[in-house]
């Protein structure tokens, strides 16, 4: 059995980083989950992104 | 390294909000107290704007003040003077105070003097008409024009000469513990109405007036739940004004809106504004009124957020959704959200429901660009024409274009000096 499916035959505890919404899916599918509350410097803003790591 | 200096600096800020003691020191008039107030003087909510571009509560605030002011005696006549160059219009924070909505402070009118004790800078702010059909929503008929004129010979005289035997009124206990009766300084101030009225009520009833005309004023300060507002305010005001100037900070010191542009401007970056279209308020409407009558956002009153009250501690006040909108669990996550973009919590005003955490105290324009998480501002909602006054009330935030022309403008200072 390859590593993947040894993964998914056991049982899932799952670190969700940033869209909310696939959180929800596995808490609602019974999934041991926690959801991290990420979003990119400035929303992914390059231009704003670069000033701020000016000011680091 | 920069970052110690803009830690450094934004300390100092925020040290400077918290230590300030905002008091209430008198009433006096516009034209006398206020500086740089000429006869033909307008000032305004938000940053500058000329005629020109005002929106409809700005234009018929104008018309309403000229026409108190017996400059013009209609309409038509305050608008030909209005057009003529003839009006000095500025914003209200170029002369220490600040207006909610319009803003609109003329010559005659009386204004509260509120003293920031530690620094001994002052703030000013007029005297709250109420609400509905009022000269700070863009009415102007001949019952806002005798209201105002009331306020003048009455109202101010009389509180005015209670407050001589009274004695100076601490505002910053009074808002700190407003924070804990349901109020939260800018939309709700039940509380901190019913504390004044119970500060200067013994002494009212001691002044010369006839007992009629006593009874007229408490009745008045008792018929308007907003008439601490325009205390709260200059309390406010007061206490940003000594961040104006401090090398290296991000902190915003000044958030305004004219109803045509939302304006901010920034510790670090001295007096320059920093503007965008203001935006539409997402709200609640009085029967017959919805959101195609409303005018963007519009007023001064947005200094309580920037002072870490107001919609930053709508937790304080859960109430207030029945009046702007949302649930409880909304004022809850708006106030807790704040601390995303804060410096500091607040060492004086305190959230019960958040076991007395310290209001978010400080907003930093990194935080701000960084997160996406813009301030958040209750407010009142004025019809976009003039003449008509206050449809609703609701929420609302400052373009994000603000924080980002700052942040910008703050790195190239930074380049220039060779800091960066």
């Amino acid at each position: 059995m390859s590593n993947i499916n040894k993964l998914f035959n056991s049982e899932l505890k799952v670190i969700n980083i940033g869209l909310e919404k696939f959180y929800q899916d596995l808490k609602e599918q019974k999934v041991q989950v926690i959801n991290v509350d990420f979003r990119p410097t400035a929303g992914g803003n390059k231009k704003m992104a670069s000033l701020l790591s000016k000011l680091m | 390294m920069v970052a110690e200096k803009i830690n450094k600096a934004n300390e100092e800020a925020v040290k400077r909000m918290m230590s300030a003691q905002p008091t209430l020191v008198g009433i006096g008039t516009a034209g006398k107290d206020i500086p740089n107030m000429t006869k033909k003087t307008i000032l305004h909510a938000g940053p500058p704007i000329t005629w020109d571009k005002m929106s409809g509560p700005l234009r018929g605030a104008v018309i309403g003040g000229l026409i108190y002011e017996g400059l013009a005696s209609n309409e038509e006549e305050a608008i030909a003077l209005a057009e003529s160059g003839e009006i000095t219009f500025d914003s209200c924070h170029h002369h220490n105070a600040v207006g909610p909505m319009a803003g609109v402070v003329t010559y005659s009118m009386p204004v509260w003097i509120v003293e920031n004790k530690t620094y001994g800078n002052y703030a000013y702010c007029t005297l709250n008409e109420g609400l509905g059909k009022v000269l700070r929503f863009g009415s102007y008929d001949q019952e806002v024009i005798d209201r105002l004129k009331w306020m003048e010979n009455t109202l101010a005289p009389v509180l005015k000469s209670a407050l001589e035997i009274a004695g100076e009124i601490d505002l910053k206990t009074m808002i700190a513990q407003v924070l804990q009766m349901g109020d939260e300084g800018h939309n709700r101030n039940k509380a901190g109405t019913s504390l004044l009225i119970r500060e200067l009520a013994p002494y009212i009833v001691q002044t010369d007036f006839s007992n009629e005309v006593k009874a007229e004023v408490l009745k008045f300060m008792h018929s308007n739940d907003h008439f601490f507002l325009n205390l709260s305010m200059p309390a406010a005001k007061c206490s940003m004004d000594p961040l104006e100037d401090i090398k290296y900070s991000t902190i915003v010191y000044t958030m305004a809106r004219n109803g045509t542009e939302f304006g901010i401007r920034v510790a670090g970056l001295g007096n320059r504004w920093f503007t965008a279209p203001a935006e539409k308020i997402d709200g609640l409407y009085f029967p017959g009124y919805s959101e195609k009558d409303a005018n963007p956002d519009i007023g001064d009153s947005v200094i309580t957020e920037t002072y870490g009250i107001g919609g930053f501690a709508m937790a304080s006040a859960i109430p207030i959704v029945q009046f702007v909108g949302g649930t409880p669990q909304d004022a809850i996550n708006y106030s807790k959200s704040m601390y995303e973009i804060t410096e500091a919590e607040n060492d004086t005003y305190k959230i019960p429901v958040l076991d007395f955490r310290g209001t978010a105290t400080g907003i930093d324009i990194r935080k701000v660009v960084d997160t996406g998480i813009r301030p958040i501002i209750n407010t009142g909602i004025a019809h976009k024409d003039p003449g008509v006054g206050q449809v609703g009330a609701g929420l609302v935030r400052p373009p994000m274009k603000c924080f980002e022309d700052a942040l910008e403008a703050f790195v190239k200072m930074l380049e220039e000096e060779g800091v960066v």
